[in-house]
């Protein structure tokens, strides 16, 4: 088992540029059945993707890859003609809200958004069309999801993913990176890893993450990386003192933020004396997480706190 | 992106939200000459002379260089001296603010040069208030604020008498309804002519917040006058940056000598960068890894000189261009380079690095941590290159030599 996406899961990409091209070949390589792409003037054409495998995606398969991707004029016939329940959205920032909408209004259960820069206004628009329907949706702004050697949704790359027991949720991209290539080289692995994004409006947040890795029975543990502003983190503490049955060790970055500067990304700033680090350390720690002291760590807290 | 205060009432004001006539002057001849046309429209003989700078705390702020003048002056002697007075006042405080340095809360230490000034007209107060519109992130819907403490920092007001304020949330799907706007107006005590002025208010700033896509609108304070108007007497606007490519009207007030100038170039580049107070130069991809390396030289005992996430596709030339804008702070002592390659390929990094190091030289020790895709390729690109470069095995070791190098 796993969270969110298994080796059945069939995904679409929207937004077949040069960014999206690009990482539907690396998750074509990877093993993720890329089943239809949606351009809406580009319809009835192929994309072909041809290659050598990723062996550290999933197992079993022939060195070579050659695969058709079939183009769609809109969401509602990709998912028609192909049954896929998520997909991608490599949309650019102008254009990505309405192509959230869109797989929404098609009923695609699952999507993940990976566009940076998507104004907050039209995303909490986005966000209130998707209230009431039957759909997750994960970003904008992250990395993506994995579920390591069965399927790769985004742009992480595939090889520092091993299968384990670790769920793993992150607001940051290469910080994600560094904490999953620790669980890799420490032994735990991972059951599946969730990049929630660095937007302050977000599909996807930590106390969603962590009741889907509570219910899996293949997660022993959780690690999950935030970071200053906004009170995601301060939320999660609460859930976990009240819900989590499972060992759960954390980082935060940011301690060295100065106030009122957004650290790159664009939900990163502490305001008002809020969602400084020193407090969302304080709160995790409290509600029984093991923190890590540095990012150099986080593998290491991981470790103790399924040592517990 | 931040405007000045002028510039957000002549918005506010075409969106039909009213707003004290007023004049921006850049030089002391402009301020005095807007003078005489206020006085002769209000018939209201009192003028305010205010400092436009990107900071608040402007009214309990003062100048380096005249530590006896506020950022905000009001004049009174036009009541008894008639304009000429208002005039001669005037001309006194544009001389001394102009060119001079504002302190304020907000500003740190060092201040900020002014170099406009907002002449308003006076108005008659009957009480001041407080109203913002913001995101709230728990919900993911923008709300309202306000407050019957006007003039107070609405941060001290949450802190001392939450209770004071009053929070309503806006769907997006809707817009701020009419029910909304009275509870708001009921809550604030507006009454009369102030109420109806007070609803209409409402749903005004909320249409032009929302029209706009502002960060932030905040009116501080909102104020109800002796004739039952209500009007902003101050303006705070900050608009999203995501969504400028839809306002280029709004595009046109940025004021760049407001901004850091190599916060601006790196923005040129496509890179992100924050100068700090530190002495260790950071070079990162993604902007989590970026904060984090921050925290890890902190932690390691050393301070960081900035802030730097190169992004995830950077190219050669923007690893050269991110290596310029950290050497070119005389307060490095030494570069610490943390790279953990997803997407972007330590190959390219390590070229970039080497590339730029032969461009800008080299007078302070460099740190190079590799992780990632090409890693072996990467490092043996610096290897052969020659340079006094330090290779480090993760953060924390990267963070430990750079620091003690530097010392």
């Amino acid at each position: 088992m796993s969270v969110l996406i298994d080796r059945n899961t069939k995904v679409l990409v929207q937004g077949m540029g040069k960014t999206g091209r690009f990482h539907t070949d690396k998750a074509i390589a990877y093993g993720t059945q890329m089943v239809g792409a949606v351009h809406p003037s580009r319809a009835g054409q192929v994309e072909v993707f041809t290659g050598e495998t990723d062996p550290s995606g999933v197992p079993n398969r022939p060195p070579m890859y050659d695969v058709e991707v079939p183009i769609f004029r809109s969401v509602a016939e990709a998912v028609a003609g192909t049954q896929a329940t998520a997909t991608v959205v490599y949309v650019p920032p102008p254009f990505a809200a309405d192509a959230i909408m869109e797989a929404a209004d098609a009923g695609v259960e699952l999507i993940v958004a990976v566009t940076e820069g998507v104004p907050v206004s039209d995303m909490v628009l986005a966000k209130r069309y998707l209230e009431g329907r039957n759909v997750r949706l994960v970003g904008p702004n992250c990395p993506g999801v994995i579920t390591p050697q069965q399927c790769k949704i985004g742009i992480m790359p595939g090889y520092i993913h091993t299968p384990g027991k670790i769920g793993v949720v992150s607001r940051s991209g290469t910080l994600t990176y560094e904490a999953v290539h620790q669980l890799t080289l420490n032994g735990l692995g991972q059951t599946t890893a969730i990049g929630i994004g660095g937007d302050p409006v977000n599909g996807t947040n930590f106390v969603d993450c962590l009741t889907m890795f509570n219910d899996d029975p293949e997660t022993n543990g959780v690690l999950m990386i935030g970071e200053i502003g906004g009170n995601a983190e301060e939320e999660a503490a609460e859930w976990i003192t009240a819900n989590m049955t499972k060992p759960v060790a954390g980082f935060i970055a940011g301690t060295t933020a100065p106030p009122g500067k957004r650290m790159g990304h664009a939900g990163a700033i502490i305001s008002g004396g809020m969602g400084t680090a020193e407090a969302k350390i304080a709160v995790l720690t409290e509600a029984g997480v093991v923190m890590a002291p540095t990012p150099t760590d986080m593998g290491s807290a991981m470790l103790k706190a399924m040592q517990r | 992106m931040k405007i000045h205060e002028y510039q957000a009432k002549a918005l506010m004001a075409a969106g039909g939200i009213p707003v004290p006539a007023g004049t921006v002057a850049r030089t002391v001849d402009e301020a005095v000459a807007a003078v005489r046309p206020l006085i002769e429209s209000s018939g209201n003989p009192v003028v305010v002379v205010k400092s436009q700078i990107h900071a608040g705390g402007r009214g309990k702020g003062h100048f380096v260089e005249h530590p006896d003048v506020s950022g905000v002056n009001v004049v009174l002697d036009g009541i008894e001296g008639g304009i000429p007075a208002a005039e001669a006042k005037v001309r006194e405080y544009a001389t001394a603010m102009l060119g001079s340095t504002l302190v304020t809360i907000q500003t740190g230490p060092e201040g900020k040069v002014v170099s406009r000034l907002y002449i308003e007209g006076g108005i008659d107060i009957a009480t001041e208030l407080y109203l913002s519109v913001l995101l709230d992130r728990s919900t993911s819907h923008n709300i309202i604020m306000a407050s019957t403490e006007g003039g107070t920092e609405i941060e001290v007001v949450a802190d001392e008498t939450p209770e004071k304020i009053l929070r309503t949330e806006i769907d997006p799907a809707f817009g701020l309804l009419d029910f909304q706007a009275r509870n708001i107006a009921y809550g604030l005590g507006f009454e009369g002519d102030a109420f109806r002025n007070g609803v209409r208010f409402m749903k005004a700033i909320t249409e032009l917040a929302m029209d706009l896509d502002t960060d932030l609108l905040e009116i501080n304070p909102l104020v109800v006058t002796t004739d039952g108007q209500v009007m902003a007497l101050d303006g705070k606007m900050a608009f999203e940056a995501n969504a400028l490519f839809r306002h280029p009207e709004l595009v046109e007030l940025r004021d760049e000598t407001e901004e850091d100038p190599a916060e601006a170039e790196a923005k040129e580049y496509g890179l992100s960068f924050i100068s700090l107070d530190g002495t260790i130069g950071c070079m990162v991809n993604g902007a989590g890894l970026a904060m984090a390396t921050m925290d890890i030289i902190n932690y390691v005992g050393g301070e960081p000189a900035n802030f730097l996430d190169v992004g995830g596709g950077a190219e050669k030339d923007q690893i050269v261009e991110a290596f310029k804008l950290i050497t070119a702070d005389p307060k490095v002592k030494g570069i610490f380079v943390n790279i953990f390659g997803g997407i972007m390929r330590c190959d390219i990094i390590a070229e970039g690095v080497v590339a730029a190091v032969k461009e800008v030289g080299l007078e302070v020790p460099l740190v190079v941590r590799l992780e990632g895709t090409n890693v072996e390729l990467g490092k043996q690109i610096i290897d052969e290159s020659g340079l006094n470069v330090v290779s480090a095995e993760d953060m924390k070791d990267g963070a430990t030599k750079i620091v003690e190098l530097a010392r």
